[in-house]
């Protein structure tokens, strides 16, 4: 009986206190919860100023509500959205059309038979990653683009050239630039990834190869590239639905009054216009457009994954 | 027959290290393309100004320290240093503590609703308001002109979340449920038994936080605006300006500068400069290398 008693005493007491944890655990996860509330929850209210004429210290309710006139503004008011969707798209394409390059960066790499050297030509080409814009701006323009620059001290010593050659104010070759120096700063690191998809591939396979007697063309070809082919797909999917952000830092630094026809993106214009035009509303109406299409993008990009190879990406 | 069976492996052994020939010289290539632009930096800001105008390609020619001493000349160089250094240390610390002690409570087995909380953590990383409605709260809530904008946006950020949670459930449960029994809270499990198992995975989101925090200078651009801020910009920034404004301005003049005796043209000055920005990261790269590698598998596996 009492024993009995005890034992109930006791159960309601775990009770009791697996409820007093369960409160101190959301007690100690809110103000997590409220840091992304503010930053990443917040700012959704914000969207409503894409449908009021906003002027920045005047309260959202005493702004004129004009319904959709900003995105008819965006669509049909001038050239601007099919200039800045042209390039977002283009350079974004372009990146992807690339995207081959790491995979078979890496397949160079695990071609080389001194560890050591393989081991150096990774640590060597992965270092431009972890360099921030504003040094590959710093790089770019001492490099090729000033007076000054080596490239053009180079060339006038040899006489090959006259007049200073200047790449970044350049806008016939303005997208061609700027994936150039996109791949410069991500081939190596990217290919990290590759590299560790080829080490996971089954050993027996290439044996089985060797009894067939392929040579290392053909070992590459009907052992490494399948074996890579995941990989590849899960990247590009992502790729795809990341492709309205091409980011600010590369084309706000790199991107000039010479070139902006050709490198004006959503993200520089949206800036450009909201902050240093003060068009709050107008910009407002252009990220919102941006969000939206890339959740699709990315809804159809998990779609394909699931089709593709039976996993959701995310 | 036999003769013709012992050519071939040899024909085939040639031909395929010609192919590796050509490997190492692209490889070595490729190599060249990705450091030389460092090295060329280095050199430069180790050169009199009159060299750099004659190009310096190899070796500091004329070596000299000039533009290292003429930094100082810089408005603000001491303090956007200063901040730059504090917006790594705090900003890191910061995320470092915030993320692994979200993981841990969402990884906790008595969190109730564990799979809703943990979707609002993951949404953020697809829910892009833009930047605008984003710059509007971040100003609502007074982070302009203010330090605090360089680290509490960053404090909480899913990806790092999925890395160490993964982590972190791959940590018997056992030895947690022994340390309750043994009466230990969960702050004190947290402190005592998490965060020194964690540490391969936070090694490596350090090296993430840490770098991200160093190169990012867009939000300098964004929030610091005030003329009263004008000491909270960091090194990024500044030289961000430095070199708009020597795009502005001719460089030949600064060649003309240079041989009228002036000493530093504003070319070897910003040479130096970017090498001070580059510097630490060239410093601990060869240390987070493996950190990094760890941490885009696990994302792979996940992401």
């Amino acid at each position: 009986m009492t024993t009995a008693t005890q034992a109930v005493k006791k159960k309601t007491a775990a009770a009791g206190g697996k409820r007093k944890r369960q409160i101190t655990l959301v007690l100690l996860l809110l103000p997590f919860l409220v840091m992304i509330g503010i930053f990443n929850y917040a700012p959704l209210f914000g969207w409503s100023y894409a449908f009021v004429d906003y002027t920045p210290g005047v309260s959202i309710w005493d702004c004129q509500f004009v319904g959709l006139k900003y995105f008819e503004r965006i669509f049909f008011g001038s050239g601007d959205f099919l200039r800045v969707l042209r390039n977002t798209l283009a350079i974004s394409l372009l990146n992807i059309l690339f995207s081959v390059l790491p995979a078979i960066f890496a397949i160079a790499i695990s071609q080389v038979r001194s560890k050591r050297y393989a081991k150096i030509v990774q640590t060597c080409t992965s270092i431009p990653n972890f360099i921030s814009w504003v040094l590959v701006y710093s790089m770019v323009y001492m490099l090729l683009s000033s007076e000054a620059s080596a490239l053009n001290t180079i060339l006038k010593s040899l006489g090959l050239i006259e007049e200073s050659l200047s790449p970044l104010t350049n806008v016939d070759h303005a997208w061609a630039m700027q994936v150039g120096i996109n791949i410069w700063k991500t081939l190596g690191y990217n290919a990290i990834i590759y590299l560790s998809a080829i080490t996971s591939i089954d050993q027996e396979l290439y044996q089985a190869a060797d009894v067939d007697g392929a040579n290392t063309f053909q070992k590459i070809i009907h052992v490494t590239v399948p074996g890579l082919l995941s990989t590849f797909f899960v990247l590009l999917l992502l790729a795809i639905s990341n492709m309205l952000s091409n980011g600010f830092d590369q084309f706000w630094l790199l991107g000039n009054g010479m070139t902006w026809d050709k490198l004006e993106v959503f993200d520089t214009y949206v800036y450009r216009m909201g902050i240093r035009n003060m068009e709050y509303s107008l910009a407002t109406a252009m990220g919102i457009f941006k969000s939206i299409v890339s959740i699709v993008l990315l809804s159809i990009a998990n779609l394909g994954s699931k089709k593709l190879r039976g996993v959701s990406i995310f | 027959m036999t003769t013709a069976s012992a050519a071939m492996p040899k024909k085939k052994k040639k031909r395929l290290s010609v192919a590796n020939t050509i490997n190492y010289v692209v490889l070595f290539l490729l190599m060249f393309i990705c450091v030389y632009p460092m090295w060329y930096i280095f050199i430069n800001s180790f050169s009199t100004p009159a060299s750099i105008t004659r190009g310096v390609f190899i070796l500091p020619y004329d070596f000299s320290t000039e533009a290292y001493q003429n930094l100082g000349d810089i408005t603000n160089i001491g303090s956007s240093i200063v901040v730059a250094v504090s917006r790594t240390v705090l900003g890191t610390i910061l995320t470092v503590f915030c993320c692994s002690f979200c993981a841990y409570i969402l990884a906790h087995r008595y969190l109730p609703c564990k799979k809703l909380f943990y979707r609002l953590f993951i949404v953020t990383m697809y829910l892009n308001a833009g930047f605008i409605p984003y710059y509007l709260t971040v100003s609502g809530i007074g982070l302009r002109n203010n330090f605090l904008v360089y680290i509490l946006p960053y404090a909480v950020q899913a990806y790092f979340i999925i890395l160490i949670k993964t982590y972190i459930e791959s940590i018997p449960g056992e030895l947690v449920e022994s340390a309750e029994i043994d009466g230990a809270g969960i702050v004190r499990i947290y402190w005592q038994m998490i965060l020194p198992l964690s540490k391969p995975i936070l090694a490596t989101i350090v090296v993430f936080a840490a770098v991200n925090q160093w190169n990012t200078w867009s939000d300098d651009m964004y929030f610091m605006q005030g003329r009263n801020s004008a000491n909270l910009h960091c090194l990024q920034y500044l030289l961000y300006q430095e070199l708009q404004a020597s795009s502005v301005v001719d460089t030949s003049s600064a060649g003309a500068a240079a041989g009228a005796g002036i000493k530093v043209s504003p070319t070897s000055l910003r040479m130096a400069m970017s090498f001070v920005t580059i510097f630490p990261i060239l410093c601990v790269y060869p240390f987070m290398q493996r950190y990094f590698t760890k941490g885009i598998m696990l994302g792979a596996v996940k992401g």
